[in-house]
C-alpha cells in the first residue's frame, strides 16, 4: 500500500494487515469461469447443498474486472491459454489463482501437444485442488486453505511501474545479487534432462526405472 | 396487486422456516460413498509386512502416469513382503493423479487400495508427490516394522496370499539358487493343479 514503505516496522502495520487480511479473504469474489467439466462441481460448490456463500464468496462475477478469485476449473488448452491470461490480467489487484483440478493443475492425464501441463505456466497459482474432477468439499477446503494464506499475507513492496521482476527481486534482497548464487537456484527450476521431455513429473530425483521404458 | 405482493413475499417468508439443505461443511461433513475414490494407501499384512511386491502393474496401469514404482528384490536378511520383490520406491503425483481406480483393479495382492480422505490442497507442487512413507498404512498393532528376516518370518508361520500363492512365497530363491539348470517354469507347472476352484485359469 505504500505506507510500509517509509514506516519501519511497527505494530500499527501488523494491525492493520490484519484487518485488511480479514476483509480480503472474507469477500473474495470468484470470477465466473469454467473451461470444463470441474466447472459442474464449481457450480454445485455455490448451490444450496454445498452455498459458497458461507465463506463470503456469493457472488460468480460475471466480469473479470469485479471478481478477486481466479478458479481455473478445467484443462486449459493451448488455445485458450492466451485468454486466461488475458481474464488474469483484467482482474483488479488484489487477486488470486485458485487451480481447480489435477488438468489445470499439471495437465492431468491430458498429456499431450493440445493442453497446457499446468496453469502454472500461463498465471501464478496459488492454491492447486487435486482432484477429476475434485468433489465440492475439496473445493471449499482449497478455498479455505486459501483464505487462511490471505489472512498471514503481509504487505510487500512491489516493483516499480517499469522495474522488471528481476531488478525489484535484486533491489528488495529477494535474490542474491551475486550472479553464481542465481546461476544455481535457476539450474534447480530448469527441466530435468534424461526422462523423455519432461513427460513424467513424479519421480524427485530419482533414477529412471523400467517403468519409462515402455 | 396487494395480493401478488402477499402472496411472492409470502412465499420468501415462509422459506425461511424451512429446514436448510446445507452441510456445513467443515465443521459437518457429508458422508462419502463406501467405496469413494480417494487418496491412496498401502497396505500391510498383519505381520508388518507389505503387500506391495513392486510389481509395476499400478503404474502400467495409470492412465496419467501418476505413479513410479521401483521394485529391488527381497533379500533373507532384509524382506519387506513376502514375495520375490518389493516397491522399494513408491510415488504417487496427485496432480497428476485422476482417482479413476484402475491402479486398485491392476493391484494383484491388494497392497493398493484408497481411503475415503480427499482434503488435499496445497500451495505448493511438491506437496503433491506422495512417497512410500507418506502413502504406508500405520503399522498394525505390535507389528515390526520391515526389514524382518525370512527366519523371523517362517518362525511366525503365517499364511499369505490366503494360501492361494502357487509357490512358497518365502524360499522360492532358494529353490533356484539349488537348481539353477531345471530354472524352467515351476510357477506355471505349480498353477496346472491349482487348488482353486476353477484353478490355472488365473
Amino acid at each position: 500500500m505504500g505506507l510500509e514503505a517509509k514506516l519501519p516496522n511497527g505494530i500499527l502495520l501488523t494491525s492493520v494487515e490484519k484487518f485488511v487480511n480479514w476483509g480480503r479473504a472474507g469477500s473474495m469474489w470468484p470470477a465466473t469461469f469454467g473451461l470444463a467439466c470441474c466447472a459442474i462441481e464449481m457450480m454445485s460448490t455455490g448451490g444450496s447443498h454445498y452455498d459458497l456463500a458461507r465463506f463470503g464468496q456469493e457472488v460468480f462475477r460475471a466480469s473479470p474486472r469485479q471478481a478477486d478469485l481466479m478458479i481455473v476449473a478445467g484443462r486449459v488448452s493451448q488455445k485458450m491459454a492466451p485468454v486466461v491470461r488475458n481474464l488474469y490480467d483484467q482482474m483488479p489487484e488484489p487477486k488470486w489463482v485458485l487451480s481447480m483440478g489435477v488438468c489445470a493443475s499439471s495437465g492431468g492425464m491430458f498429456n499431450n501437444y493440445a493442453i497446457v501441463q499446468g496453469v502454472d505456466h500461463v498465471v501464478p497459482v496459488d492454491m492447486y485442488v487435486p482432484g477429476c474432477p475434485p468433489r465440492p468439499e475439496m473445493l471449499m477446503d482449497g478455498i479455505l486453505k486459501l483464505q487462511d494464506k490471505v489472512k498471514s499475507e503481509q504487505f510487500v513492496e512491489r516493483p516499480k511501474p517499469g522495474e522488471s521482476m528481476e531488478d525489484f527481486r535484486r533491489r528488495t534482497g529477494w535474490i542474491d545479487p551475486d550472479p553464481s548464487v542465481e546461476g544455481v537456484a535457476a539450474a534447480q527450476f530448469a527441466p530435468r534432462s534424461g526422462t523423455r521431455s519432461g513427460r513424467r513429473d513424479t519421480p524427485s530425483g530419482a533414477e529412471p526405472g523400467p517403468s519409462q521404458e515402455r | 396487486m396487494f395480493n401478488a405482493l402477499r402472496k411472492g413475499f409470502g412465499l420468501t417468508f415462509k422459506s425461511m422456516f424451512r429446514p436448510s439443505s446445507t452441510t456445513e461443511y467443515p465443521d459437518t461433513r457429508r458422508d462419502t460413498a463406501p467405496r469413494f475414490h480417494g487418496r491412496h494407501v498401502l497396505n500391510r499384512w498383519p505381520d508388518g509386512l507389505e503387500k506391495c511386491v513392486g510389481c509395476e502393474l499400478c503404474a502400467w496401469a495409470c492412465p496419467a502416469d501418476a505413479i513410479f514404482v521401483r521394485g529391488e528384490d527381497n533379500t533373507p536378511q532384509a524382506r519387506f513382503s513376502p514375495g520375490e520383490r518389493y516397491g522399494a520406491d513408491y510415488q504417487i503425483n496427485y496432480l497428476r493423479c485422476i482417482f479413476c481406480g484402475l491402479c486398485i483393479e491392476a493391484c494383484p495382492t491388494r497392497a493398493l487400495t484408497m481411503t475415503n480422505e480427499y482434503e488435499l490442497s496445497a500451495d505448493k507442487r511438491e506437496d503433491f508427490i506422495f512417497t512410500k512413507e507418506m502413502l504406508l498404512a500405520p503399522l498394525p498393532e505390535g507389528a515390526k516394522p520391515p526389514p524382518h528376516t525370512d527366519d523371523e518370518v517362517e518362525a511366525r508361520g503365517m499364511t499369505y496370499y490366503q494360501g492361494h500363492a502357487a509357490q512358497d512365497p518365502l524360499r522360492h530363491w532358494q529353490a533356484d539358487l539349488a537348481a539353477p539348470e531345471e530354472h524352467g517354469d515351476p510357477v506355471t507347472t505349480d498353477l496346472l493343479d491349482d487348488p482353486r476352484p476353477g484353478g490355472g485359469q488365473g
